[in-house]
């Protein structure tokens, strides 16, 4: 097992060097470092000494890949793609283009991000499995086909709807919620309930008839149907077989995402103004700030990464017959 | 005659949507299965507004110059909507009114000042007084409603003469009245969009129905083309993956892990950042906003495909392995058949049904996708006409008193109709042409 | 499961009055004032901090030299930590001034921990230490190059430090004084600059010039500060009323009251056009407020709609609310609406010190200096742009048209109409007619906007910076102004990076900018179109190169002078040739807009301070009450969601 692992993981390393290869030649080969500098001085008073100074602050001043000036190993490691890049690998996150540390704001936006992404991702499990399951017992019955109509109405509206109306109904109109904000102390359910309940509706369409569809495959299976014929209950049949196999494949997509669940709700956490790394991404693309996303991007990478080895291995706990090594 | 490179693309893709077509004249497995599709009430109304949405994207796919300043370029839409289109009124107005939801500062004789609605340029002005909105709107609803209808099933019963109906086992009853439907209510919208702002006017006095209704072409584009875009990447690589194996397949896998590793939001905002850098440093290329806005909806299907493949190019990968142990591949094989005439001949034609499957799920996938894009600032131009954008602006119209719903609205039932009718197609086909979910309804 | 989980929450905040307030549940019934900003500051370095949205912070942190007065207008500087204000000396022989600035003894920062527990006093090395910091490239500083040719010494400084090796390790800028920055004790400072240049002593009230710890500044270099953000950008230091007690630039700012505080009391005297009102408070001790807290909110919905509820103290006021609060009176005077004054709410407004502007390029051949013909087509231009309009239109009438360079409320400002494009009186001026800007069209030689070169309509360029779908309208509406004279405008709309780079080649023909007063005196706007300060040749802020030596002569002159009757008149002739020659249209001068709840005292707007803060006084009660009043939860919905609920049970029930 361990050895897999280290083995696995040696191949996934090089997907994180092309990762950060890729970012780099994408944000440094057509934004230049004088770009970046007039986009964040503002406008009045910048002259070409400030624009200098600001690349020097930030060691932007230093050339791309390759040092000429420099001599012996500070030939490479003189240069905007060392100190940058590299030291990226090595989790060092450096400086945000506006001038913050971006190693302290991600520790203090991972939590915000965190408390809403994780307890809507674990409704939504709950939410859609058990509705899922409702709707497979009552299969082919009125209760089921109303509840694959409306999965299929609510599938096909943007999410962005029900953000936009939920706010403005339950928050603006009701007053039940602070309209947007974030406490981390006291009570912090207050801010969060209203974006989870909306993750949860918003999600349940797509994910009722993905977990039916599941259920489904299992409740069709032999030994599903042999205890039926043997006169089990449906219910039974549900909670002894169809729902313990229908596990593996549910565990196994849900520990995939579960990693990426620290980069937070970019839509959710900017409309409800919660300070996690999501709004943290889009105010660094509004902003054009290069530094935060070319670290979002590799946090990104490194917890897919993550995700990839934890399927593995649960697949070899869940299902004993899965041998890790064959890929 | 002018031709935006984007209506290249779309007849394009016309051209090869016919040629599938043709193709499956000669393919009587494939006929059946189609004919499976469409025995579904569900799936045959929702083609039928699928159509609907296309002959709306293509009649604004068709560009040329004009001399008007204002409008240089104009496609056959907006000339079949120019009273929508030119009937701009200063700023916001509610549906149906005749009278501005903004104010202005009027002079009474006595000397003081008021604020108060003016009247609207382009709506009721055939109207004497307001009282006789009512009478007239109920007058021309019924004309209209009477045309649309009366055309299409004049339409329909033509084509019955003809018997194009042979195969009876279809529900033709239940498309003949969606047509009947569309119709009316596409004549209804036209003839009161003549006189009246139907779903209103926004910011700047654009009109919110003919804004809904040039959003169907880029919703279209960006649903449509990008899934194409992917297959070429998807179809290929995943094959030659599965079928080579060996040091291709361990290319492949590497290429779209990395990419899949790259979070998507991320990739796209990167990719979409440089793009409009790249067309900001370009201007000049340019020679007016909407060709900008134009090549960047199409950079816009570009990027979403070039993330897009992976999915499919595993799914592909996984049934390449498959086949390839097949005995007839062997077979073939042994014989020393070339590769790519086992490809061509054994499995391309066994991989299409999932390629047919993965194109129409990621249709209404990517027409959502587009207003989340837009919100976060990397999507279509902001100048283009498209939902997103529409959503994008309507957030802060609800801070408004009254409240300017009808811009969220318009977008709503424009995206709504779109992605549900392709969902319902989806579904269907989905059913017919994936085994695994035969007998699953 | 989603049901029992609301319940729960029903039962836990039934104990509670609102339930949407977005605070700590305690703070709404503190002395605290609730505010918002909609984008993280850059940087709160008082050495590099240069914006409107960091200086509201900032300046209620660390105080400078001297101050704006709260309540008197036009304009007056105070000492703020001096004892007077400063001494100036002139010394011909050398052509050098000299202030002198002398510090109060009761001035102690806020509490810091390179201070170990000491109250530290500010002193005059402070100071100079400052201004020593700002001569180093390293720390950035955007008004060095501006500073460099003035403060004696400094250029001589800058260079010294320039020739240092590389390193972020601190630098004890007590050994690098300039020449022309001398302590001479602990309370006394001299600065010495080249000439005369009175305006000078503006530069004295900015955050620039706030005396700098050099405890703190070498604390802050220390080896892991910066990874944890703390610097002088993130956790600037001062003797201000305030200290920055939080600084979460994601999420909030909280200023508290700065135990250390000088004793300052509420002023005494206001101008004449202030409300005797705002004088309850005279001689009261400041500041009156315990906490500041600004959250960021960067929706316009959550803000607006926080604001109706109470939970934020003011806001501004964005087009889309605009109809719904405020409606114009006569001649366009602001007022509140019936529903705005029902909830006692208080209108503060007042036009900006700050133009915008579209600007012609001087240098180009077809638009630009040099000949007759090229001015009356830009006076024509001018007439035809319609601004009054385009408030009307684009800002919802907040704002005036300007008749020159200098915005109304500013020292030399005048009330006159410009005749190439008004006439009338002062105050009532009507712009010319249409027919007027087409007699220049015919003088100039383009008769019905025809270019004889080319037999076809006179093509323009217009060079923008554009994103929104907003301005697209604005565009539209601009291409129309030109087509009233026959002109047809091409927009060449770009990013901000490639507009800044055409700007400093020349490559622009026509474009918009705008300038905001660094200070209240017209110099400040006067040297925007001084021939030295010309973009292309100096990188400038002359943005289009003008260059006429008539008026440049007038604008040395204008600089090295005290306010007086006769700067006054120079003014005015230097304004009348830049209305002659035209190189810009002057446009507008926005007027800024803003709503304050009832229990908010003392609010008065002074567009030159930012430390405004400390004069402020809430009524806590007040605040509650309404809060409660307008936030009280709609409980229909639950009883008709449980109705359906308790139906749809049944039904799958009785199946």
């Amino acid at each position: 097992m361990t050895t897999y692992i280290i083995r696995r993981l040696l191949w996934l390393l090089p997907i994180l060097l092309m990762v950060n290869l890729l970012t780099f030649i994408l944000f440094f080969v057509v934004n230049s470092p004088d770009d970046m500098a007039r986009a964040q001085l503002g406008n009045k008073h910048v002259t070409d000494a400030a624009i200098a100074a600001w690349k020097a602050a930030r060691g932007y001043d230093l050339p791309l890949l390759w040092n000429s000036e420099a001599s012996g190993w500070s030939m490479l490691s003189q240069t905007i793609f060392w100190q940058k890049s590299v030291q990226l690998m090595l989790f060092d996150f450096g400086v945000s283009d506006a001038g913050r540390a971006i190693g302290a704001d991600l520790a203090q936006r991972a939590w915000p991000s965190l408390w809403l992404a994780l307890p809507s991702f674990v409704l939504g499990l709950v939410v859609n499995i058990t509705l899922a399951l409702l709707l497979v017992m009552f299969r082919g019955q009125w209760l089921d086909k109303l509840g694959l109509v409306i999965s299929v109405i609510i599938m096909s509206i943007s999410g962005l709807f029900f953000i936009i109306g939920g706010q403005y109904v339950m928050a603006k109109l009701w007053h039940w919620f602070p309209i947007s904000g974030y406490e981390p102390d006291g009570d912090l359910w207050r801010f969060l309930l209203l974006p989870i309940m909306l993750g949860v509706i918003a999600g349940v369409g797509s994910g009722v008839r993905w977990y039916r569809s599941i259920l489904l495959e299992e409740a069709d299976k032999d030994f599903a149907r042999t205890a039926r014929a043997k006169g089990m209950s449906q219910w039974q049949v549900m909670r002894k077989h169809v729902l313990p196999n229908g596990m593996l494949p549910i565990l196994t997509g849900v520990v995939a995402v579960l990693p990426l669940l620290f980069m937070g709700s970019l839509i959710m956490e900017s409309f409800f103004g919660i300070p996690g790394l999501g709004s943290y991404t889009i105010d660094a693309i509004n902003s054009q700030d290069f530094a935060i996303v070319r670290a979002m991007v590799y946090l990104g990478a490194v917890l897919y990464v993550f995700g990839l080895i934890l399927t593995d291995i649960a697949y070899a706990w869940a299902d004993p017959r899965v041998r890790l090594g064959d890929d | 005659m002018l031709v935006l490179w984007s209506d290249v693309v779309v007849w394009l893709l016309v051209l090869s949507l016919v040629g599938f077509g043709w193709q499956l004249k000669r393919d009587a497995l494939a006929r059946e299965r189609w004919r499976l599709v469409a025995q579904s009430h569900s799936a045959l109304a929702s083609s039928v507004i699928l159509l609907w949405f296309v002959f709306i994207a293509l009649a604004d796919s068709i560009h040329w110059r004009t001399d008007d300043p204002y409008r240089p370029v104009v496609s056959a839409l907006d000339v079949a909507l120019t009273e929508m289109a030119t009937g701009q009124e200063k700023s916001y107005s509610a549906p149906f009114a005749i009278e501005s939801l903004w104010k202005e500062t009027r002079q009474l004789d006595d000397g003081s000042v008021i604020r108060v609605p003016v009247a609207l340029k382009h709506a009721g002005m055939h109207l004497n007084n307001a009282s006789e909105q009512a009478t007239d709107m109920v007058q021309q609803s019924l004309f209209w409603l009477v045309v649309g209808a009366g055309l299409a099933t004049i339409l329909i019963m033509l084509l019955a003469r003809l018997r194009l109906f042979k195969t009876s086992d279809l529900p033709w009853r239940t498309a003949a009245y969606t047509l009947i439907t569309l119709s009316a209510l596409s004549a209804w919208l036209w003839g009161m969009g003549q006189s009246y702002h139907v779903l209103g006017t926004g910011k700047v006095g654009q009109d919110v129905l003919y804004e809904t209704l040039k959003g169907v072409r880029t919703g279209m584009l960006i649903g449509g083309l990008t899934t194409l875009l992917t297959l070429p990447f998807a179809i290929s690589l995943g094959i030659a993956a599965g079928y080579f194996k060996g040091w291709v397949d361990d290319a492949v896998q590497y290429t779209y892990t990395t990419l899949n590793a790259v979070p998507g939001a991320l990739l796209i905002a990167s990719a979409m950042l440089l793009a409009q850098l790249y067309l900001a440093q370009h201007a000049e290329l340019f020679a007016s906003e909407q060709e900008r806005a134009d090549v960047r909806l199409l950079l816009v299907c570009l990027v979403l495909g070039l993330t897009g493949w992976t999915g499919l190019a595993r799914l592909l990968r996984a049934e390449s392995l498959k086949l390839r142990e097949m005995e007839y591949v062997k077979a073939a094989k042994a014989f020393g058949v070339s590769d790519g005439k086992i490809i061509g001949r054994h499995l391309l034609p066994n991989v299409g049904h999932l390629v047919l499957i993965a194109v129409v799920l990621d249709f209404s996938g990517l027409v959502l996708a587009e207003a989340v894009l837009s919100y976060v600032g990397i999507g279509v131009d902001p100048t283009m006409p498209s939902w997103g954008n529409m959503i994008n602006l309507a957030r802060q119209e609800l801070n408004r008193e009254p409240v300017v719903w009808w811009n969220l609205f318009g977008a709503f039932v424009g995206m709504f109709t779109l992605v549900l009718s392709a969902n319902l197609l989806a579904d269907r086909i989905q059913q017919v042409f994936n085994p695994r979910a035969q007998g699953r309804s | 499961m989603k049901w029992w989980l609301l319940l729960s929450c029903i039962v836990s905040l039934s104990a509670h009055a609102t339930w949407n307030n977005p605070y700590p549940r305690g703070w709404v019934h503190e002395n605290t004032l609730f505010s918002a900003f909609s984008a993280p500051p850059k940087t709160l370095d008082p050495v590099r901090s240069y914006s409107s949205n960091e200086w509201v912070f900032l300046a209620n942190i660390v105080e400078p030299p001297l101050q704006y007065h709260y309540l008197k207008r036009p304009y007056q500087l105070e000492p703020l930590i001096l004892t007077q204000m400063p001494t100036v000396h002139y010394d011909a022989t050398s052509d050098t001034s000299s202030y002198t600035l002398h510090l109060r003894d009761d001035v102690v920062y806020a509490p810091h921990p390179a201070f170990a527990g000491k109250k530290r006093k500010v002193t005059a090395t402070d100071l100079a230490y400052a201004i020593a910091r700002m001569s180093d490239r390293r720390n950035g500083s955007p008004i060095l190059d501006m500073m460099m040719p003035l403060i004696v010494g400094l250029e001589a400084q800058v260079a010294t430090l320039a020739k240092l090796p590389k390193s972020s390790e601190w630098r004890d800028y007590r050994q690098f004084n300039p020449q022309g920055v001398e302590v001479v004790d602990e309370r006394t400072l001299v600065i010495r600059i080249k000439g005369q240049y009175p305006p000078f002593i503006y530069w004295l009230a900015m955050p620039f010039f706030a005396p700098i710890p050099w405890e703190v500044d070498a604390y802050y270099a220390q080896p892991g500060m910066k990874a944890a953000n703390q610097s002088w950008s993130w956790l600037p230091v001062g003797s201000g009323a305030y200290y920055l007690a939080e600084n979460n630039p994601n999420h909030r700012m909280v200023l508290q009251r700065n135990p250390n505080f000088h004793s300052e009391t509420y002023p005494h005297e206001a101008g004449s056009t202030v409300p005797k009102s705002l004088l309850a408070d005279a001689g009261k001790p400041l500041p009156f407020i315990d906490r500041v807290v600004f959250a960021l909110e960067k929706e316009a919905v959550p803000y607006w709609t926080k604001f109706l509820q109470g939970y934020y103290d003011a806001s501004g006021v964005s087009s889309e609310v605009f109809d719904q609060a405020i409606q114009l009176n006569e001649q366009g005077k602001l007022s509140l609406t019936a529903e705005m004054r029902a909830k006692n709410m208080q209108l503060v407004s007042s036009v900006a010190t700050s133009s915008s502007y579209m600007g012609f390029n001087m240098r180009d051949p077809v638009i630009g200096q040099g000949n007759d013909k090229a001015k009356y087509l830009r006076q024509a231009i001018s007439i035809a742009i319609d601004y009054e309009e385009q408030i009307a239109i684009f800002l919802n009438g907040r704002g005036v048209v300007a008749q020159g360079i200098i915005p109304p409320g500013i020292a030399g400002a005048s009330a006159d109409c410009n005749p190439i494009t008004h006439v009338g009186e002062a105050g009532q001026c009507q712009r010319r007619s249409l027919a007027d800007a087409k007699a220049l069209m015919a003088k100039a030689g383009y008769a019905d906007g025809i270019d004889p070169a080319t037999g076809k309509a006179l093509v323009l360029y217009y060079d923008t910076v554009s994103t929104g779908a907003d301005d697209k309208a604005q565009l539209d509406w601009m291409r129309k102004q030109f087509a009233k004279l026959g002109i047809q405008l091409v927009i060449r709309s770009t990013d901000y990076n490639r507009f800044q780079e055409k700007m400093l080649a020349g490559n622009a023909q026509i474009f918009s900018w705008g300038w905001n007063a660094d200070y209240p005196d017209a110099e400040n706007f006067l040297f925007l179109l001084a021939g030295g300060n010309a973009k292309m040749d100096a990188g400038g802020e002359n943005a289009s190169n003008y260059k006429n030596p008539q008026f440049d002569a007038l604008y040395e002159q204008i600089a090295r002078m005290e306010d007086s009757s006769e700067r006054r008149a120079l003014i005015q002739q230097a304004v009348a040739i830049v209305r002659e020659d035209a190189p810009w249209v002057f446009g507008l001068h926005p007027q800024s807009v803003s709503l304050f709840h009832g229990w908010v005292n003392n609010v008065y707007p002074n567009l030159m301070a930012n430390n405004t803060l400390k004069y402020r006084r809430i009524d806590v009660t007040q605040r509650e009450q309404a809060q409660e009043r307008w936030n009280q939860p709609v409980l229909w919905p639950f009883a008709v969601g449980a109705l359906l609920l308790i139906g749809l049970v049944g039904l799958v029930w009785r199946k």
